[in-house]
């Protein structure tokens, strides 16, 4: 039983959002650098709660990043995962991202690929997907509980309005979020184990790159708040009608 | 050449996030002066010529139970079919939960670029740019499509639907449906809530109500407006509500009218969240609380005083009017 965890690396969840150069590039400055929580939280923490209850399942991590990503790609081997790859590049593109975990999917043979439903920095929500398609698995979204017996997963997704219970046999896409699992902290053994497993660095395959990003904006400022005396709620019911026009 | 929008329908009703992506689609086929239709998978109920309305002159529907849930293997590779078929260049999906599931999926099928939680209309003066939220709504990026077949999804509640006249044809796409991989055994929906993420209204509570025995106050606000009722990460992790509820970086992303957040201290975390909401209204009562800062009104007070009243002052108002 082989599980392919997809990671990326992300600005922590409290970053100060930036840009720089004529404002087409994110300002990295003083950014501190964290696995993308639905990376981390939950597919990667699932799939060490695998391999806890299985000896036999392996857990191989993958991210598409340079040389940078490679304190993100330890500290979730730290988590757990017996080996990662890295394919160095630097691309933003979804397409070319799925293409080059694809390729190493379908090389590897994996019975389970888990990708976050999202990352927190572009917010995308296609790596799975595109994975699935490239590899021709079956994919499921929003997954908010992941169950495993032999080869058959029963999942529950989130849908509109509520959620979907479902079973598939392996082999399968997964984007996971709460509720898939719990946040864990790497103890010290390991994060000394961390230390000695294998990483391996792979040039990216050819593939197409199909946007590209043109620049950033910031949302204009608020203009501040109006505050209501707690004792004159009736004043804010009729902000709220007649000039938010939002009841 | 035409603009394909995907109309996403639960339990035969067609969603309300589809007809802002029909709308939007229409006004991108209006811009390039090309046509707009819609396709749709899976038995509905709901009168489909009547969102002509919205800017379509035609519909491509599937009509197979088979397709009445989303499996994004089979749904991909029809609306990629029906793409080639129908020689549209652009394809329109919502940023919902299928979205989600398919539209980057179809994307790749095709080879087409992909903006996902598109918020304006495309740039078409030099080249395809979309304008999407990243960042969790703290920012914006422009991105450029290279590819000639253009995939967008548009983020739910960013864009005005605009009903005027018209009727749609409905043309039957003759497509086999493969076998599902995917056995659905349960469908658990939450019947008379409002679904978090297509409410025009949300009310939210923090940790400043101190417990799941007083949520009655929240509940009979957000009855009174008809609204979806959310929470911060905390009051989620404490069991106090369901964690669907969740409203924040890592729970549920929000885009409502009008967000009023009560007893909950505006972590950024919880910002990310919903900070694409039209209107935000804090009640808190401490006046340092960091949510102020985002919000547009607000009240500086106890919670437990504060929001009963409110509730009260709007039934009044609604009385009135």
């Amino acid at each position: 039983m082989k599980i392919l965890v997809c990671i990326s690396k992300t600005p922590d969840t409290t970053a100060k959002i930036a840009f720089t150069d004529g404002n087409t590039k994110f300002d990295e400055a003083n950014v501190q650098w964290i696995i993308n929580p639905y990376d981390e939280w939950y597919s990667l923490v699932r799939a060490i709660e695998l391999k806890e209850k299985d000896a036999a399942v392996s857990i191989h991590l993958i991210t598409v990043g340079n040389a940078d990503s490679e304190p993100i790609i330890r500290k979730a081997l730290a988590l757990g995962g017996d080996e990662a790859i890295r394919v160095n590049s630097n691309s933003n593109d979804a397409y070319f991202i799925a293409t080059q975990i694809a390729s190493i999917a379908n090389e590897g043979g994996y019975d389970l690929i888990f990708t976050g439903k999202e990352t927190i920095d572009y917010n995308g929500s296609s790596i799975g997907g595109m994975i699935a398609e490239l590899t021709d698995a079956p994919f499921i979204s929003l997954a908010t509980k992941f169950e495993l017996v032999g080869t058959t997963a029963t999942i529950t997704r989130e849908i509109d309005g509520g959620e979907e219970v479902a079973d598939v046999i392996l082999p399968l896409v997964v984007s996971c979020q709460k509720g898939v699992a719990e946040q864990r902290i790497p103890n010290m053994r390991g994060i000394m184990a961390a230390r000695t497993k294998p990483l391996k660095v792979v040039e990216p395959t050819d593939a197409d790159t199909l946007s590209s990003i043109i620049s950033f904006e910031l949302p204009p400022a608020k203009a501040g708040v109006k505050l209501v005396a707690a004792d004159n709620v009736s004043e804010l019911v009729r902000l709220l009608h007649e000039e938010a026009k939002a009841i | 050449m035409s603009v394909l929008i995907f109309i996403d329908q639960s339990d035969g009703h067609v969603k309300k996030s589809s007809l802002e992506a029909i709308t939007y689609g229409a006004d991108i086929a209006k811009q390039l002066g090309i046509a707009a239709e819609g396709i749709v998978l899976g038995t509905v109920s709901d009168d489909l010529t009547a969102l002509g309305k919205y800017g379509i002159s035609k519909i491509h529907q599937v009509n197979n139970n088979a397709l009445d849930h989303v499996d994004a293997q089979l749904y991909a590779k029809i609306i990629a079919e029906a793409v080639t078929l129908s020689g549209a260049k652009i394809l329109v999906f919502s940023h919902n939960q299928t979205g989600k599931a398919v539209a980057a999926r179809v994307a790749a099928r095709l080879k087409a670029g992909i903006v996902s939680g598109a918020c304006a209309l495309p740039d078409t003066s030099n080249g395809f740019v979309v304008k999407k939220t990243v960042f969790s709504g703290k920012a914006f990026a422009n991105i450029s499509i290279l590819s000639d077949i253009k995939v967008i999804s548009l983020n739910p509640n960013s864009y005005q639907t605009i009903a005027g006249e018209g009727i749609a044809t409905i043309a039957d796409l003759n497509i086999t449906v493969a076998p599902s991989r995917i056995k659905v055994t349960a469908i658990n929906k939450v019947s008379g809530e409002i679904p978090l993420t297509e409410a025009d209204i949300v009310v939210s509570g923090g940790r400043g109500l101190k417990g799941p025995e007083n949520w009655g106050i929240l509940l009979d606000l957000a009855k009174e407006l008809g609204a979806a009722t959310a929470c911060s990460r905390p009051v989620g992790d404490a069991h106090w509500r369901p964690h669907h509820e969740h409203v924040g970086q890592t729970g549920v992303q929000v885009a409502p009218n009008l967000y009023i957040a009560i007893g909950i201290s505006g972590a950024i975390q919880h910002l990310a969240g919903v900070n694409r909401s039209k209107v935000i209204v804090v009640i808190n009562k401490d006046a340092e609380a960091p949510f102020f800062k985002a919000a547009d009104y607000g009240i500086v007070g106890d919670a437990f005083e504060v929001v009963p009243q409110l509730t009260a002052a709007i039934k009044k108002m609604k009385a009135s009017v």
